[in-house]
Formats: C-alpha cells, structure tokens, sequence
C-alpha cells in the first residue's frame, strides 16, 4: 500500500505525449539528415560545381562569363587556330611552348625524384638505423611548409651559389629548366616516398626472405621480387610527382630565369591580365589533362592494395 | 650445432641489411640537405642583414648585421598584413573544419568498401587537378558579372552587382574551396580507423547522440582533426595563388609582400627573408602544438 501511494505522484509527468515523442523524433532525425546526409553532400557540390560550371560556359556562346546565351565549340577553335587572349602575348604557339617546357620539367623532376623518393621509401620500411624518425620528420616537412617559402629559400641559395662561382672562375650561371626541375624535385620526393612507403606496407616481407633463402643476393631479390610488387606503388607516386610538376606555379616562379614560362606561369598571365572566352576552354582541357593523369595515379594506387603478399 | 650457425648468420644478415637500409635513404638526405634545409638557414641568415641594390656587383643584401628587416616587418605597413593572413588562414581552418569532417565521416561510414572508394575518389580528384585553373572558376561566380550577381540581378533582388571579387571574402571562399580536401583526408583516416562499438556502448551506458560523438567519436578522431587543421592552417598563412587571382588590391596576404620582395624591382631581399621569418614562426609553433598533442596521446 505504501509503496503504491510514493509512487502515484509522480505518475502524472510519466504520461506519455504522443505529440512531444513525435516531435523529438522528427528533430533528431532532421539533426541526423542534415549532419550525416546534406552537410556531406554541401561538401560534394561546393567541390565540383564550379568544376562543372566552367565546363559548362567554355561551351557558352557569348563573351559574356556568366550568362548563358547557347552552345558553340567557337572558344575550343580558336585555340587551335592560334587565338587564345586576344593579342600576341598569348598566342596559341607561345601557349604550346609553354607545355614543352612543362613536359620537360616535369618529365626531369618525376625520374630523378621517384628514384630517390622509392630508395628512401625502401630504407624507412626496411631498414633500421640511427636516426630514422629524424628523416622521417624531414620528409614531412616539404610538404606541410609553404610553397612560397621553399621558393624563396632556394632564390637566396642559388643566388649566393652562382655568385660566388661567377666571384671564383668568372663564370656567369643563370637560373632556368635545371633550377626548375631542383625545386620540383624537392617536395616530389616526399610525395613518391609517401606513396611508395604505403605500398610497402602492405607487401609481405616473407616473398623477400623466400628470395634470400633460395640464394637470391638482396640485387636481385630487389628486381626479381621487391620491384614487382610495388610497381604499381612507383607508378602511382610517379603520376603524382609528375601531376605536382605540371601544376607548380610558386616555386616556379621563384626558380625560372627569363623567358621559360611554364605552363602554369603561362596561365596565371593569362588569367589575371586577358579576360576572354578562351580561358574557359583552355581551363577546361587543363582540367580534363590532369583529372586524366590522377585517375590513372589513382587507378595504380588502388590496384591490387590489400592482395599483395596477403 | 646447425642451429647456432643459422643464428649467426642471420644476424650478421641483419646487421648488414640496416647499414643498406642507410644507404639507400642517403641520396634523399644529401638532396633536401642541400636543397631545402641549408636554403633555410641561407633565408635565416639574410633576413638579419642590411638591404644591398643588386645593381652591378652590389648583392641584394650586405653587412653589417641589423634587425632593421624584422622591425619593418612587424611594423606599420606590413604587420596589419602578417595579422590578417594568421586571421584568414584561421578562419579557413575553421570553415574547411566544419564542412570537412561531415564529409570524411560520411565517406568513412559508406556501407561497402567499393562505395566508400568512390565517394573517396570524389574529393580527392579536385585535390590534384589544376589548382590555377580551379581557383580562377570563382572569378566567374563571384565576379560583378558573374554568376551570383547575375542571378540575383535577373531575379530582381539586387539592382546593382554587389562587390564579392577582389575582396577579403573572395579570397576566403577560394582558400576554403582550394584546402578542404587537406582536412577531409586526414579526418577520413581517422573515422575509417574508428570501432563504432564504442558508439554503441555509450548509447547502451545512457548517451544521446550529441553526448556519444561530443565524448566518445570526436576524442578518438581527434588526431585525423589536428592533423587536418596543421594540413589547412600552414600552406594558407603562405597562399599566393588564391590572394593574387581573387583579392586584388584588397586582399593581399603575405604571399604577395613575399613574392613582390624578391621578384619586383626594387625588392628588399632581407625584409622577404624577415617576412618569411615572422610567418615561420607561426608556422613553428602550429608544428609544435601538433607534436605535443600527438605525444601526448601516443
């Protein structure tokens, strides 16, 4: 009996209403529909819509950027046909020899840094020595410090250089493609290195021991077993180390000599001097270029992950 | 007997696959040696001496040793300038924060692995294509006749085009567009790593949903976030790109004073080596929090 009456007044709160549990409800489930599903896809659209917005108007028939007047390939003729930003600056010709130079940068950077960058890649996973986690740290660092930064270093560095070699023998160094390539280099390594190392990672040290107990030296366990393995891994950081090249402008610019524009270098005269219908078009074959190449990087690097040496 | 021999010789194997091991990461020490750590202590060296012409023999910087470059780079004219890139890149850190880590955990948390490949693909694809060409995308949206000022003029609602291009706001939607992937990546590391029994078991001890992630998922994903924000906060505090092709005149960030320092006549070399300095140690001490926060939980 008396537990009965303590417990009948509280009774009327523990009623239930419907309406309120039905409301609750809703809200937490709006909460869960905007946190987990619309902020998300928020992120999605502000990622790519202006991606395919400037697809979009390099078809638009008008000089105007922003209103869309009909669909024409005019823009994408032109380049072809030797316009690109309305005067001699910006020819097409100018714009092609930009991207030889680019090609040949990136082309120098890739092979020496995806070199360097797997051998190290290789040491960090395999090897054990004194001051690995100092290294490991070194690596990181091209990659987190600003790009202006490192630009700049290497400004005053070769400046002192050449300087000091034209004060010794008289002989006048400039900068041009090689300093390029050294900028580009430094901060591909770490990426190839990063790439290489994940790859690594996942392999099985045992197919190399295998090698070793069946009288391999570690030479030829290195290309008969090792290379194979994480070739996909070199590709992958290769394609990336390339795309970086292709797409530095600040070190870049703190690296080239007179004349031997980039690509990059080309555009961004282009972009903050010319407004013209061009730009649309050849911004959207530098987008279809380079989602290529990543595509490709990306396609290798997912290859086979989580299959080797399982 | 056989045994004692295979031991031997294994370590002897061992100890000679270490030595190897440091040789092959020799060339990348030599490189960064001597084209990025002895280049900074070259920029260290200059920003304490005195300003050369560059004309004829003259070097852009001379003796004698003076702190004339790291006054005029904390004072009057480029401080304010310092002060606001830490702002932006601050508050970029904060917004690529908040849009970032919904969109790592909804990629983490995609039912299949083909799936959250896809949705992976999806963000890191903008990541590496042209970032020139995807920062200049905003002048067309933003601009006086671009595509929100067209809009909102053809719908009646503005009379004339409000100004959104060459202004602090620009740069701060192209820095933000330019470095989210920065932070989704390192999040969605951390999400994907996540035991989401752990969720469970709170709601089981009486957690609601704010409280389970508040106490248990953002605790344990909080390293993927740290690593984000260094990943966001220190290339934006250098940004050129974004500031030079959306800002104008308005929006300079250090980049800009940097760059015009040693690549515009008339350049004051040790001044862009102390301004570089100054931002160096922002960039410092974001470093060092991140590496006290990570020893700390490791």
């Amino acid at each position: 009996m008396a537990s009965t009456t303590t417990h009948l007044p509280p009774r009327p709160e523990l009623q239930i209403d419907q309406g309120q549990i039905r409301r609750d409800m809703a809200a937490r489930r709006v909460g869960k529909l905007f946190t987990l599903t619309l902020a998300p896809m928020a992120g999605y659209f502000f990622l790519w819509a202006p991606i395919a917005l400037l697809v979009i108007f390099s078809f638009n028939d008008s000089k105007s950027l922003a209103r869309w007047e009909g669909f024409t390939l005019q823009w994408y003729a032109n380049i072809f046909n030797n316009v690109v930003g309305g005067d001699a600056t910006f020819s097409t010709s100018k714009m092609l020899e930009a991207l030889e130079t680019s090609f040949i940068v990136g082309i120098s950077a890739t092979l020496i840094s995806t070199v360097i960058g797997t051998m190290v890649a290789l040491s960090l996973v395999r090897g054990n020595f004194p001051g690995k986690r100092f290294l490991d740290g070194l690596l990181f660092l091209p990659v987190v410090i600003p790009e202006i930064t490192q630009g700049l270093s290497l400004l005053i560095f070769f400046n002192a250089i050449f300087s000091f070699v034209n004060g010794t023998t008289g002989l006048s160094i400039q900068r041009g493609l090689a300093t390029i390539v050294i900028g580009h280099v430094v901060f591909s390594i770490s990426f190839v290195a990063i790439v290489v190392r994940a790859r690594l990672a996942d392999m099985n040290p045992r197919f190399e021991e295998a090698a070793q107990d069946l009288g391999a030296n570690a030479w030829r366990t290195f290309w008969r077993i090792t290379f194979p393995l994480i070739l996909p891994g070199i590709i992958a950081g290769a394609l990336l180390a390339f795309t970086l090249s292709l797409d530095d402008y600040v070190v870049t610019i703190f690296m080239k000599g007179v004349g031997g524009d980039t690509l990059p270098v080309f555009v961004f005269g282009l972009l903050k001097l010319t407004v013209t219908p061009e730009i649309n078009a050849i911004s959207a074959l530098i987008l279809v270029m380079s989602t290529a190449l990543v595509s490709i990087s990306l396609f290798f690097q997912g290859r086979g992950s989580g299959r080797v040496g399982a | 007997m056989a045994m004692n021999l295979d031991l031997s010789g294994s370590s002897s194997f061992n100890r000679r696959e270490k030595r190897k091991g440091f040789l092959l990461a020799l060339p990348a020490i030599i490189y960064l040696g001597v084209f990025f750590v002895i280049p900074l202590i070259f920029v260290f060296i200059i920003s304490f001496m005195t300003r050369g012409s560059g004309r004829g023999d003259e070097g852009f910087y001379t003796m004698p040793f003076t702190l004339r470059a790291y006054q005029d780079a904390v004072g009057a004219i480029y401080g304010p300038v310092i002060l606001d890139s830490v702002w932006i890149a601050f508050i970029t850190t904060v917004f690529c924060l908040l849009l970032g880590y919904p969109l790592a955990f909804f990629i983490a948390t995609r039912k299949s692995k083909a799936r959250q490949q896809f949705a992976l693909f999806l963000v890191i694809l903008p990541f590496w294509t042209n970032f020139l060409v995807r920062t200049y995308t905003w002048r067309i949206i933003l601009g006086n006749e671009g595509l929100i000022n067209s809009l909102l003029q053809g719908l009646g609602l503005t009379s004339a085009p409000i100004q959104m291009l060459n202004t602090d706001f620009a740069v701060l939607v192209g820095l933000i567009y330019g470095y989210l992937p920065f932070m989704v990546l390192p999040i969605y590391a951390s999400v994907e790593r996540f035991d989401f029994r752990l969720v469970e078991a709170a709601y089981d001890l009486g957690a609601n949903d704010w409280k389970a992630f508040w106490r248990v998922v953002l605790p344990m994903t909080l390293p993927g976030v740290v690593a984000g924000m260094i990943l966001v906060f220190i290339p934006v505090i250098g940004a050129l790109v974004t500031p030079e092709l959306l800002g104008g005149t308005q929006g300079i960030m250090i980049g800009s004073l940097i760059q015009n320092q040693f690549l515009k006549s008339g350049g004051n070399w040790p001044l862009g080596a102390a301004i570089s300095g100054v931002m160096m140690g922002f960039v410092m001490i974001a470093l060092m929090m991140y590496a006290g926060l990570t020893r700390r939980r490791s």
